[in-house]
C-alpha cells in the first residue's frame, strides 16, 4: 500500500445522497456518526460539499428525477471517490423494483463499490461494510 | 543570510508554526470528541486530512468564474497567515530584528486570510459561496474595529510603545492579565479571536447546515488542502499573540516551555469549550454584540488604563 493510499484510507470524507428513501436508512447513517458508534475515530466526517467528499453514500430507491441528480452529483465530485449504496433499495431496488417510476438500482446509474444490504441495515453493518471497502485492493478510476 | 532562512521556514517559521498548528487542531478535535461523549480522530488526523487533499484529490475548477483568482485566493491567504505568524513568533522566541512598529503590520497581516476567503468565493460563481462571502465581509466589519481597539489598549497599556519586543519585556514581572483592565481586553480578545477562526457561534460564513460550508464549496483538492493549512496556522498563532499582549509573552527555553505550552493549550481549550457550548448566532446579532457591547467593554478598558487601573 503506498504512501498516497494510506492517507486517503485514513482521512474518508463522506457525503450523504438520500434518494426516494423512507428515512430508515438516513437515520442509521447518522447513527453511524452519533457517540456510541463515533466513524470519526477512523477519521471519517460528514461533509456538507460534494466537492470535499471521498465517499458518496446512496441510500434509498433512486427514481427518475433521483437518477438526474444522482448523476450530476457523481459528475461534479473529484476523483478518486467511492461509492456505497446503502440498504435493500439502493442496492437492488427493494420493494420499489417494479415500481413505474423506478430508475434502475445505483449500480445500473454510477459505478459501485461496496453495498451494505438490510432494510435497514444496523450501524454495526455500515461500519462492517466501510471496512470491507477499505481493504478491498483498489481498482483503477477513470477520470470522468 | 542562512541563519534567517532557518527562522523564516524552519524554527520559528513556517514548519514549526504549521505543525503545531496540526497538532492544535487535533486537539481541538479530541476536545470537541470528549465534550460529546465520543472518541475522537486519532493523533495524525490533520496531516493525513492535508495530505490526502494535496496528494490524492483532484482540484475542480468553476466553468463560470475566474480560475486564476480562484486558485492565487488560497495561496495568497497561505502567505498572510505564515508572514504574520513569523512576525509573532520571531520576537516571542526571542529574536531581535530591530523591527518596531511590527504589532501594526501583523494587525493587517492577520486580516488577509478572511479577506482571500471572500475574494476565492466570489470568484467561483457560486451563489452559495457568494452568500458566505458577503456574511464573511460582514463579520469582517464588526470584529475589525472591536479588534484594533484591544490592540489599541494593549499599546496604552504598555506605554504607547508599538514594539512586541518591548510589549514582552514590559510584563516580565507582572502580565497585563493582573489588572481589571487586562481581564475585560482578555474577554474582549478571546471573542474576537472566535470570529476570527469562524469557530461556531460566529460561523455563519461556512454554516455547514444552512449553505454547505459557503465560502469554501468549491475548494477541493490542493486548494481546499492550502485552506485547510491556514485554519491550522491561524489556530495556532493567534492563540500565541494573546499569549504576548495579555499573558506575558511565550518563551522556548527551559521551563518557560512548560509554561507556554500550557498558555496555548489553555486558550485553545476555552475557545473550544465556547464553540461547543453556544449556538450559531445570526449576522445581525453578531454585529450588534461586536458593535455595542464588545466594543464598549474595550472602550471601558481604555478609560481604566487612562485612570491607571
Amino acid at each position: 500500500m503506498g504512501f498516497k493510499e494510506f492517507c486517503f484510507k485514513k482521512s474518508l470524507w463522506l457525503f450523504h445522497f438520500g434518494g426516494a428513501s423512507c428515512n430508515n436508512c438516513d437515520i442509521e447513517i447518522l447513527a453511524c456518526l452519533t457517540p456510541r458508534f463515533d466513524v470519526e475515530r477512523f477519521g471519517m466526517q460528514l461533509v456538507g460539499s460534494i466537492r470535499h467528499a471521498d465517499v458518496l453514500l446512496v441510500n434509498g430507491s433512486i427514481n427518475q428525477k433521483d437518477k438526474v441528480r444522482l448523476l450530476e452529483l457523481y459528475r461534479q465530485a473529484p476523483k478518486p471517490i467511492l461509492v456505497v449504496a446503502i440498504g435493500a433499495c439502493g442496492c437492488t431496488g427493494g420493494i420499489f423494483a417494479e415500481s413505474n417510476v423506478f430508475a434502475g438500482p445505483v449500480d445500473k446509474i454510477i459505478p459501485v463499490d461496496a453495498y451494505v444490504p438490510g432494510c435497514p441495515p444496523k450501524p454495526e453493518a455500515i461500519i462492517a461494510g466501510i471496512v470491507k471497502l477499505l481493504n478491498k485492493k483498489p481498482a483503477k478510476q477513470k477520470t470522468a | 543570510m542562512g541563519k534567517e532562512l532557518f527562522y523564516y521556514f524552519v524554527y520559528p517559521g513556517f514548519l514549526f508554526i504549521a505543525i503545531t498548528g496540526g497538532i492544535l487542531s487535533w486537539y481541538d478535535r479530541k476536545i470537541t470528541a470528549w465534550l460529546q461523549f465520543r472518541k475522537g480522530p486519532p493523533f495524525l488526523q490533520p496531516f493525513y486530512d492535508f495530505l490526502k487533499l494535496l496528494l490524492v484529490k483532484e482540484t475542480i475548477l468553476p466553468a463560470k468564474g475566474s480560475k486564476m483568482t480562484f486558485l492565487l485566493a488560497p495561496v495568497l491567504s497561505v502567505t498572510g497567515a505564515m508572514l504574520a505568524g513569523i512576525l509573532i513568533m520571531v520576537p516571542a522566541t526571542g529574536i531581535d530584528t530591530g523591527f518596531t512598529g511590527d504589532i501594526i503590520v501583523i494587525f493587517y497581516l492577520l486580516t488577509i486570510p478572511s479577506l482571500t476567503y471572500i475574494i476565492g468565493a466570489l470568484a467561483s460563481g457560486n451563489p452559495l459561496a457568494a452568500v458566505g462571502a458577503s456574511r464573511e465581509m460582514k463579520l469582517i466589519i464588526s470584529y475589525e474595529l472591536t479588534f484594533l481597539l484591544a490592540v489599541a489598549a494593549v499599546i496604552m497599556k504598555a506605554g504607547l510603545s508599538i514594539s512586541m519586543l518591548d510589549i514582552i519585556a514590559l510584563q516580565q514581572d507582572g502580565a497585563f492579565i493582573g489588572s481589571i483592565s487586562g481581564i475585560l481586553l482578555f474577554v474582549v480578545i478571546i471573542l474576537t479571536m472566535q470570529a476570527k477562526l469562524g469557530m461556531v457561534p460566529f460561523d455563519m460564513a461556512e454554516a455547514e447546515t444552512e449553505i454547505t460550508h459557503g465560502s469554501f464549496i468549491e475548494y477541493s483538492g490542493s486548494a481546499y488542502a492550502l485552506i485547510k493549512l491556514t485554519k491550522y496556522i491561524m489556530l495556532f498563532i493567534l492563540p500565541v499573540f494573546l499569549c504576548i499582549l495579555l499573558l506575558g509573552g511565550f518563551r522556548l527555553d527551559g521551563i518557560h516551555i512548560l509554561w507556554s505550552v500550557l498558555k496555548v493549550l489553555g486558550i485553545v481549550l476555552l475557545l473550544t469549550i465556547i464553540r461547543n457550548t453556544n449556538p450559531r448566532v445570526k449576522i445581525a446579532q453578531a454585529m450588534r454584540f461586536f458593535f455595542i457591547w464588545m466594543n464598549l467593554i474595550a472602550i471601558i478598558a481604555i478609560v481604566l488604563i487612562l485612570f491607571g487601573f
